[in-house]
């Protein structure tokens, strides 16, 4: 997985409340067997129109959001289905950070073994920032978010931090691959099979 | 005295392999379920880095969101990207030794129905598939959950998931459910209640008199829609009705192992004191048929209720998806529910496809016709369920009343297999999403129970079933 210590990008913001999977990435797209190429598809009904033409009402359509690594949405981001086609869409189409007041509990651990950072923020705060994103002189600007320092930097200088589990922060900074980790505590997966065989017979019966 | 637990603990306790100081733990998994669409990229990741299935027994494999529910399906499937997503799972499945139950298997299902009806799903066990329904497996006493397909790797390589407990919710919904108010009503009006976000970092557990009443299949069809109030997990204590449904089920423990099982499956249970982080309360009988208007399940009234007005929502950002929502539905606030015509009737999926829905289906369409012009698709769970209804003669008053029954499978839940609504067709389903274009691209969804999705094929619009 890649590594995530600062991110320096343009940000959009999308002031949606339950933003659901079929939104970021409809069924039909889900037919792949791979991992990439799902970024031209994301938000396909309110990306595109119904001649797959681009919409200029959508905020990733236009300069210089298009360009947006940073996404900064609205409240439970994410419900619905467990589809990882959600964040590899998003990942494809090259955001990196989403910045909400809720998400869905797995669309939220998907996304952080994608390489992208979910940042969960009081709505106050999410809404300052969406202003400073899409309105007056800090509009299109770059912000920086900064996962060794927790911190969240608009285009103004203005800074916000957030907090993060340690071990999603640690192992999205390193890159770290989760089932190689598991797979250096294989003993213990194996004593807890012993355990189980002699404790819960009828399951292996 | 040790600390009084609930019946979440007690099943998350008992799989701990070991925890972090950070509180983060490396849980062990009993059952892993996988279909064709979330496992492709997890096998392509074994196989890329050298790793095997750890516990293939603990493994199984079926297909069913692409699948065609037409009789033909084994001769042809057209679609080239869904076939290849088949071939690859029948072809993963081979060369990493996992159970498969192929297409061409009575046995084949969709996935959430066929854990229950092999006796594979059973109390106290951890459940994992790469699919957000796999709550309902909770109906049994099963610790059981949606993954992605990174997680579906994780336990095919390891048998174990790295995550941290959720908290502990309850829902009690006391009294006993009035006539024509089913299961699945019950899970529309907690949803309504709660919203999609209510549980969410929840697991929730279901007690009171109204979930113990139910049947095992409507058990599921509630824990089937955990994940729509957001929580990942739902549970309901298991009980006689449960070990009764259990017994004689081909992997359910035979025996010695059965008696085992059985004293063991009792003490499964939250202890009376238990603390709950966050609660529910609903009483029974004032519950009546639900219906969503909108394209969140939270968007759920009674059929006798009028569609909302989005100026009349205290939260400006629920009046704004509410606008939204009536755009993408095409209805006018205070518009009666039940005068909201519909093109579409889809009876099934792994909320109301098991055979007790079937039944509630035949009994509102026994010897009445469709209304002219509506499109019902009657689809079975699974090759099991559709056996039973035809040795019950279900599939001949379905026939007889005008609607089409099919091969099991996901069907037009999502809009995945051919079966999908047109843009702008209006559907009312028995599924758990409602999301815009969930069944087809422009498709608007009324979420019901199959007993209103029959009513509602016979008068063409909406319909309270108690009416007719
Ligand atoms: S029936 Fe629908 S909700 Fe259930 S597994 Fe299939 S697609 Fe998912």
């Amino acid at each position: 997985m890649e590594k995530f210590k600062v991110l320096k990008a343009v940000a959009a913001s999308l002031p949606l409340v339950n933003v659901d999977t079929d939104m970021i990435i409809p069924a039909r797209f889900l037919k792949t067997i791979k991992r990439t190429g799902l970024g031209k598809s994301a938000f396909y009904a309110m990306r595109y129109d119904e001649s797959g033409a681009e919409r200029a009402d959508f905020v990733l359509n236009n300069e210089p959001y298009r360009h947006a690594k940073i996404l900064i949405a609205g409240d439970n981001f994410g419900c619905g289905s467990s589809r990882e086609h959600a964040p590899w869409s998003l990942a494809d189409f090259g955001l990196r950070c989403i910045i909400a007041p809720s998400f869905a509990d797995i669309f939220y651990g998907n996304s952080f073994k994608n390489g992208i950072l979910c940042i969960t923020l009081p709505q106050a705060d999410v809404d300052k920032l969406a202003a400073k994103a899409s309105s007056g002189n800090t509009a299109g600007g770059e912000f920086t978010v900064d996962l060794e320092s927790l911190t969240i930097t608009a285009p103004d200088g203005g800074t916000v931090s957030f907090t993060l589990d340690g071990t999603k922060r640690t192992n999205l900074l390193q890159g770290l691959d989760d089932i190689g980790l598991t797979l250096q505590k294989v003993d213990k997966i194996a004593s807890f099979e012993e355990k189980q065989r002699r404790e819960q017979p009828w399951l292996t019966a | 005295m040790t600390q009084p637990t609930t019946l979440y603990d007690k099943l998350w306790n008992s799989h701990v392999v070991t925890t972090d100081e950070g509180g983060t733990s490396v849980l062990y998994i009993d059952l892993h379920l996988v279909h064709e669409v979330t496992s492709p990229q997890a096998f392509e990741g074994l196989r890329t880095a050298g790793r095997k299935v750890h516990a293939p027994a603990k493994t199984i494999a079926v297909p069913d969101h692409n699948v065609p529910t037409t009789a033909d399906r084994l001769q042809v499937i057209k679609d080239p990207e869904g076939r290849l997503q088949l071939e690859m799972l029948e072809s993963n499945c081979c060369d990493f030794g996992v159970p498969y139950i192929p297409m061409n298997d009575v046995r084949q299902g969709i996935v959430h129905i066929i854990g229950p009806e092999q006796g594979l799903t059973q109390p106290g066990k951890t459940i994992v598939c790469g699919d957000s329904h796999t709550s309902t497996h909770g109906a049994l006493g099963a610790l059981a959950f949606g993954i992605g397909t990174s997680e579906v790797e994780h336990v095919l390589a390891t048998q174990t998931l790295v995550m941290k407990k959720a908290k502990n919710m309850r829902v009690v919904v006391d009294g006993k459910l009035p006539p024509g108010v089913t299961a699945k009503d019950l899970v529309l009006a907690i949803i309504g209640k709660m919203g999609t976000s209510g549980g969410t970092g929840h697991v929730i557990e279901f007690v009171g008199q109204a979930f113990t009443d139910l049947s095992m299949e409507g058990r599921m069809t509630v824990c089937n829609m955990t994940i729509e109030g957001g929580a990942r997990a739902g549970l309901i204590a298991p009980d006689d009705k449960t070990f009764e449904y259990l017994k004689g089920r081909p992997y359910a423990p035979k025996g010695v192992a059965w008696e085992q099982a059985v004293a063991y499956w009792r003490t499964l249970k939250s202890d009376p004191d238990a603390a709950f982080d966050k609660e529910v309360h609903l009483a029974a009988e004032e519950l009546v048929p639900y219906v969503t208007w909108g394209t969140s399940p939270e968007d759920a009234l009674p059929i006798t209720a009028r569609v909302p007005d989005p100026k009349s929502f205290a939260d400006p950002a629920k009046g704004a998806a509410a606008k939204r929502s009536l755009e993408y539905m095409d209805l006018k606030a205070g518009t009666p529910l039940d005068q909201i015509k519909v093109d579409k009737v889809f009876i099934g999926s792994c909320t109301n496809g098991r055979i007790e829905d079937m039944r509630a289906a035949a009994e509102v369409l026994k010897g009445r016709k469709v209304a002219p012009g509506v499109g019902v698709l009657i689809v079975p769970g699974s090759g099991l369920v559709k056996h039973q209804a035809e040795e019950e003669g279900l599939d001949e008053i379905f026939t007889a009343a005008g609607a089409e029954w099919r091969e099991p499978g996901c069907s037009m839940c999502l809009g995945m297999n051919p079966d999908i609504l047109k843009p702008g067709e209006r559907c009312a389903s028995t599924s758990n999403r409602n999301f815009e274009g969930r069944q087809g691209i422009g498709g608007r969804t009324h979420l019901v129970s199959p007993a209103m999705a029959a009513a509602a094929a016979i008068t063409g619009h909406l319909t309270d079933v108690r009416k007719i």
